[in-house]
């Protein structure tokens, strides 16, 4: 044992166990994300056929590069569309952002649903809608302020010479109830009329996005997901607990801010376009990781598996519940619950053994 | 920092017996490897654990702390490797404070083994390692072409490098506890602290991890600071011996001279018998006790 110490590594042509290791989880992300890509594709060449006038894939298609009829190019690029691109960059962000509440928490039921995060994000538009009497873009900034706030709250509450990840998560449930209690009551009083166009902020669905709103909404995904991409570099560390990832150079409070806070402005982002869409940010994360398996937070895999799950979600809505139309938190929601319940089952047996 | 990596032999420095009280640093800890403690207080939430503490730990040697429980012993590695902010004092690395450092820089001089350690699920022997590099990449994280040497030499170092494709959480205690050390020797670092790095070990894995700490320290001159329960094994494997009691360092030095009936009485409240190791001729901590079975 001794002589190897000291001794330089011979440098042969066989590469070495942790090189190939390193290969063999590059190939499996790349095939992972291939295949999550081609499903995003195949998902969302079905939304453009199906619906109230049926386009088959080549008419579809050739409306989307402009060369079909003016009835299709209306179908596709004004109605289903940007269905298709709410729910992808929807998707992405939930998805983005239950990774790194997942991973910075160290808790595979730390997310936004979770913590009240979410809640927060709709209490704030609903207030801003229904009280305040705000449109537009003031909607989402107060979806904003009202994820931040929740999210200061469970700090506040929950910050013993750093951040609990157990205790935190408990914080955040009692948060949760608080603003799911606080919106039944600015819903119950408010007018009906009123109160049907701020349901969408409970339920959450992608109809109805349009135009300008998408592209704020493609904006500000791509800015924070850049911002992402550069604390991401401080999960493998922080996923190994505080002192391993202070031990390796990690300013562990600033990080976990630092990610938590880019977390909350995705959910607040996304909740204050489409709505919470229940359990997205919870289930997608959870899938990514079981398809990359390297011990890493899994981000671009989350965000790839939340748009394709809630294109999939949006479809279901649509087309397969026989002739009702769902709104997508509505469907997401039930493949979810069942989801969470087996979490919450095996989890605590793990726990125990 | 490089050049001081080529020395590989122990300097045979003369150890002070005990870092007079606030002097400054002198040009005998020019060492970058030096390790000082100078009037260092620690507490958690608000109760004192370790009050105006001087301590010097010797470059290129091994040291192990040792004391009573909630003696502070592994407070004062926490501070040390500023794993817990001090409440007054300061820590200094071969005369700089470490506080003026980024943890990045200090990462990669000072590597540390926390007490407990948990994998994250799926993360794989090689990969648990290479995170030991963390300190010594870029923003993006970027792969540096030496890594995987370092990495490989730290598996080997640790007799691990069978198990590199195996996912942590299937190894043995043994075996996981040699895998995070394995992760901080790939870190590099000139100092390598452990906070009782032989917890849950049985007696023969003990041994062999001492032992593979002391190839350490001999082959790359690394500074070995350990907190240990064990005080036979203390003594057999420390150049320099630090007992604690109550938060305060009551004696310091080699361990032959350190080890003593009287200090294991007053430090341990233990009535004990010392004798040499018949092995390696340290001290051997023999406890009285009330009940003596056998013949």
């Amino acid at each position: 044992m001794t002589t190897t110490l000291g001794a330089p590594t011979p440098t042969s042509a066989v590469p070495t166990p942790v090189a190939a290791l390193r290969a063999r989880r590059r190939r499996k992300l790349a095939l992972v994300l291939t295949a999550l890509a081609v499903l995003l594709v195949a998902l969302a060449t079905l939304a453009l056929t199906l619906g109230a006038a049926s386009l088959p894939p080549s008419r579809a298609l050739l409306a989307l590069v402009g060369l079909g009829d003016a009835g299709d190019t209306f179908i596709v690029h004004r109605l289903r569309l940007p269905r298709i691109e709410a729910a992808v960059l929807a998707g992405a962000a939930f998805g983005l952002a239950g990774a790194l509440f997942q991973s910075t928490l160290r808790n595979p039921l730390a997310s936004p649903d979770i913590l009240g995060i979410a809640s927060g994000a709709s209490l704030g538009a609903v207030w801003a809608l229904l009280v305040a009497g705000l449109t537009g873009l003031a909607v989402s900034g107060a979806a904003f302020l009202g994820a931040l706030t929740i999210a200061f709250c469970i700090w506040f509450f929950a910050w013993r010479q750093g951040l609990h990840p157990i205790r935190s998560v408990l914080v955040g449930v009692g948060f949760a109830y608080l603003c799911s209690s606080l919106l039944a009551w600015l819903l119950a009083s408010a007018e009906v009329r009123e109160a049907a166009s701020a349901l969408v902020w409970t339920v959450g669905s992608v109809a109805d996005v349009r135009g300008a709103e998408l592209t704020t909404f493609a904006a500000g995904l791509a800015l924070l997901a850049t911002a992402v991409a550069v604390v991401g570099r401080w999960q493998g560390p922080l996923a190994l607990g505080d002192d391993h990832a202070r031990g390796l150079g990690v300013p562990v409070d600033a990080a976990r801010v630092g990610s938590l806070l880019l977390a909350v402005g995705l959910v607040a982002l996304a909740t204050s376009v489409v709505g919470p869409l229940a359990f997205v940010a919870l289930v997608a994360p959870a899938i990514a990781r079981r398809l990359v398996d390297d011990g890493g937070p899994a981000l671009t895999t989350s965000a790839v598996t939340g748009a394709a799950l809630v294109l999939a979600a949006d479809l279901v809505g649509q087309h397969g519940l026989f002739d009702i139309s769902a709104p997508t938190g509505i469907v997401t929601g039930l493949v979810g619950a069942p989801y969470l319940l087996w979490l919450l089952a095996t989890h605590g047996r793990k726990s125990q053994a | 920092m490089t050049d001081v990596r080529t020395f590989s032999a122990p300097v045979a420095a003369s150890v002070p017996a005990g870092a007079p009280q606030g002097e400054p640093a002198t040009d005998r800890s020019a060492d970058q490897a030096t390790l000082r403690a100078d009037g260092v207080s620690i507490g958690y939430d608000g109760r004192r654990v370790i009050e105006g503490l001087d301590l010097e730990l010797p470059a290129r040697r091994v040291t192990a702390v040792v004391g009573p429980n909630a003696c502070g012993k592994s407070t004062l590695l926490r501070g040390l490797a500023r794993l817990h902010p001090l409440e007054a004092g300061r820590v200094t690395l071969g005369g700089t404070d470490v506080s003026a450092m980024s943890r990045k820089e200090l990462a990669r001089v000072v590597g540390v083994l926390p007490q407990s350690s948990v994998a994250p699920d799926g993360v794989r022997v090689a990969e648990l390692v290479g995170r030991g590099r963390y300190p010594h990449q870029g923003w993006f994280g970027r792969h540096r072409s030496d890594d995987d040497a370092v990495v490989m030499r730290a598996l080997e170092a640790t007799g691990v490098a069978d198990l590199a494709d195996r996912p942590v959480a299937e190894l043995s205690g043994g075996q996981r506890q040699r895998v995070w050390i394995a992760m901080v020797l790939a870190q590099e670092t000139d100092v390598v602290l452990l906070d009782e790095p032989t917890t849950y070990l049985d007696v023969a894995h003990q041994v062999e991890l001492l032992d593979l700490l002391r190839d350490l320290n001999h082959d790359r001159g690394t500074t070995v600071v350990m907190v240990l329960h064990e005080l036979n094994l203390a003594a057999r494997y420390a150049d320099h011996l630090v007992v604690m009691s109550a938060g305060r360092v009551v004696a310091q030095g080699e361990p032959s001279h350190v080890l003593t009936e009287d200090a294991v009485l007053s430090a341990f409240g233990l009535e004990a018998r010392v004798v040499p190791d018949p092995v390696s001729g340290t001290p051997l901590v023999v406890p009285v006790g009330r009940h003596r079975h056998g013949r």
